[in-house]
């Protein structure tokens, strides 16, 4: 008990924790911890430059203003590019990551890229398909309903309202869009 | 793989990534898996998830093209790669700091690069696919020794990493009450590393019973189904005679379960950085003075965090992603002594094709899944 000085007995000496589990104190002493000190000035990473190389073809890449210049190497997996990529543009000009504005802008960009890629995957070869791209038809092959039944899980109480919260809060969040700049027009009127 | 927007991937052609810096690699991907926080993007939760994106910062592969300046490999190799994309040389780099790199994320300053996660740490293509760039290659890979399976190597680029990683930030002494939130792959490595060094005994939290069944046989722990009790954090007190647990390990993150009100606002509707449910257990859960160590992905943006109670019980946080290469010595050690076995928390084995299956078998818990592996090619 924490009201006197002596710990809590433990429920089996190191000699039976070593016979019982493989490996038992291997790395008691902190000096066989790999990340211990955390810092540490004499690791062999392996480079052979003092500063790397710089990749090309960086002169448009977005970067944060908290960077004083564009880093030595970058992804460029998917550039930026439509009304999404002018969000996150100026996500990334004008806010610095302490700003929730920020992170906030970039999430408001997924949801257009989002909706932007479903749109022009209608005009492409290959549409968008629900039922295939979330996987849903795991629930027959993988035990949906008995995998839920198993226990008691906690998350099943919410699975059943993800997908409105999930979506809805997105329609909520555009209907009021809408309505405030109709009210917006009006008032300019 | 390619993700479409929240909640939905697949399968498309892309073209072969090609050398960008004098110091790439492109490796050919022969198995990946799927990590827990590989959930975070599918479910929209991290900023800057592009559509297009492909997935994937748990692989190994054989290099397939090397750039004109990489010298410690060769085309033909066989490779594991850690998650940690760095430059081995940056003011943090050089102090062992290798997954907090300067040098390879013009996105974010407080991130440093992975693969496959989002634009936030980069932008760069993961290896959920037949083919990965893989920047510094002279620095992140290394062979995979003969004697190691693919699928204990797999294991060895993020999650047992992370879960040994973990221990170490726990600062465990001889005999500590060792509290590990989450019986993911990540908790399971995590307790199974506490003993390593020397807990004197590991209570694993979760709610998915065939999850604490394997905290049971493959971690050597005690368990408790937060499902099945009116309040954790009682729990825990009453099952450390009311002190509290030395060392908490959060193997948990951004969508803990627990508590509705945070789960909705921090993991649906996005109004957090995440759900700090677990962190929350943590500071209560730990005692006064013991230490937490935070291995759970969160947002960037702010969580509703008891910071209160940490500082009042004097509570040490420690946190980072992990350094994976740092960890590679002594776990190559630890698996060939048989005192780490990686592979047996596997429980699928996937085609490429299939691995938007994969993602909601994952996500809904089914089937009792616990580490999904990816298979591509043919190797």
């Amino acid at each position: 008990m924490p009201y006197t000085p002596e710990k809590p007995p433990l429920p089996e000496t190191p000699e039976q924790l070593r016979a019982r589990i493989p490996g038992w104190g291997a790395d008691l002493d902190p000096a066989d911890r790999p990340s211990v000190p955390r810092e540490r000035r004499d690791l062999d990473s392996g480079a052979h430059w003092h500063e790397p190389e710089q990749q090309p073809g960086g002169e448009d890449r977005e970067r944060s203003i908290e960077h004083a210049r564009l880093t030595p190497a970058f992804g460029t997996a998917q550039p930026l590019h439509g009304l999404s990529g002018a969000i996150r543009r100026y996500a990334y000009d004008r806010f610095s990551e302490g700003r929730a504005a920020h992170w906030l802008l970039l999430i408001a960009g997924d949801r257009v890229d989002a909706w932007e890629s479903h749109l022009a995957s209608f005009v492409s070869g290959r549409p968008d398909n629900p039922v295939t791209e979330t996987g849903v038809l795991s629930e027959r092959r993988r035990h949906g309903l008995s995998s839920r039944r198993d226990g008691k899980r906690v998350d099943v109480v919410h699975q059943s309202f993800d997908p409105v919260l999930v979506g809805g809060s997105w329609v909520v969040a555009g209907v009021v869009a809408v309505a405030a700049a109709r009210t917006l027009v009006r008032r300019l009127r | 793989m390619v993700y479409r927007g929240p909640y939905k991937i697949r399968v498309e052609e892309k073209d072969v990534p090609r050398i960008e810096h004098p110091n790439d690699a492109i490796v050919r991907v022969t198995t990946a898996s799927i990590c827990g926080s590989d959930l975070h993007l599918y479910h929209g939760l991290m900023p800057d998830t592009r559509v297009g994106h492909t997935f994937g910062h748990e692989f190994i592969g054989v290099v397939d093209q090397v750039g004109p300046s990489v010298q410690n490999l060769q085309v033909g190799d066989r490779v594991m790669v850690p998650f940690n994309i760095y430059c081995g040389s940056c003011f943090f780099c050089a102090r062992g700091l290798w997954s907090n790199c300067h040098n390879v994320n013009p996105n974010a300053t407080a991130v440093g690069g992975i693969y496959g996660y989002s634009h936030t740490t980069g932008g760069y293509d993961g290896g959920q696919a037949e083919f990965v760039r893989v920047p510094f290659a002279d620095v992140g890979p290394s062979k995979i020794p003969d004697w190691l399976s693919d699928e204990d190597a797999v294991l060895m680029t993020d999650a047992l990493a992370t879960g040994y990683f973990g221990a170490q930030l726990g600062d465990i002494s001889q005999g500590d009450v060792v509290v590990v939130l989450g019986a993911g792959p990540v908790g399971l490595y995590a307790a199974r590393s506490a003993w390593l060094m020397g807990a004197g005994r590991v209570i694993v939290v979760d709610h998915l019973d065939y999850r604490l069944e394997k905290a049971r046989t493959f971690a050597y722990a005690e368990t408790i189904n937060f499902g099945e009790v009116d309040d954790v954090v009682v729990t825990l007190k009453r099952a450390t005679d009311h002190l509290g647990a030395d060392v908490v390990i959060d193997a948990v993150g951004a969508e803990a379960d627990g508590n509705l009100t945070q789960h909705v606002t921090g993991a649906k509707l996005k109004l957090q950085g995440g759900s700090p449910v677990a962190l929350n257990w943590a500071i209560d859960g730990a005692r006064k003075g013991g230490t937490i160590s935070v291995l759970g992905a969160y947002g960037p943006i702010f969580s509703a965090v008891k910071f209160g109670d940490a500082v009042n019980k004097g509570l040490t946080l420690r946190m980072n992603q992990a350094p994976v290469k740092r960890q590679w010595p002594r776990l190559l050690e630890h698996i060939r002594a048989g005192y780490l076995t990686p592979s047996d928390i596997v429980t699928h084995r996937i085609p490429l094709e299939h691995i938007a299956e994969g993602y909601h078998m994952f996500s809904a818990k089914l089937d009792g899944c616990i580490k999904t592996l990816v298979v591509t090619g043919d190797a």
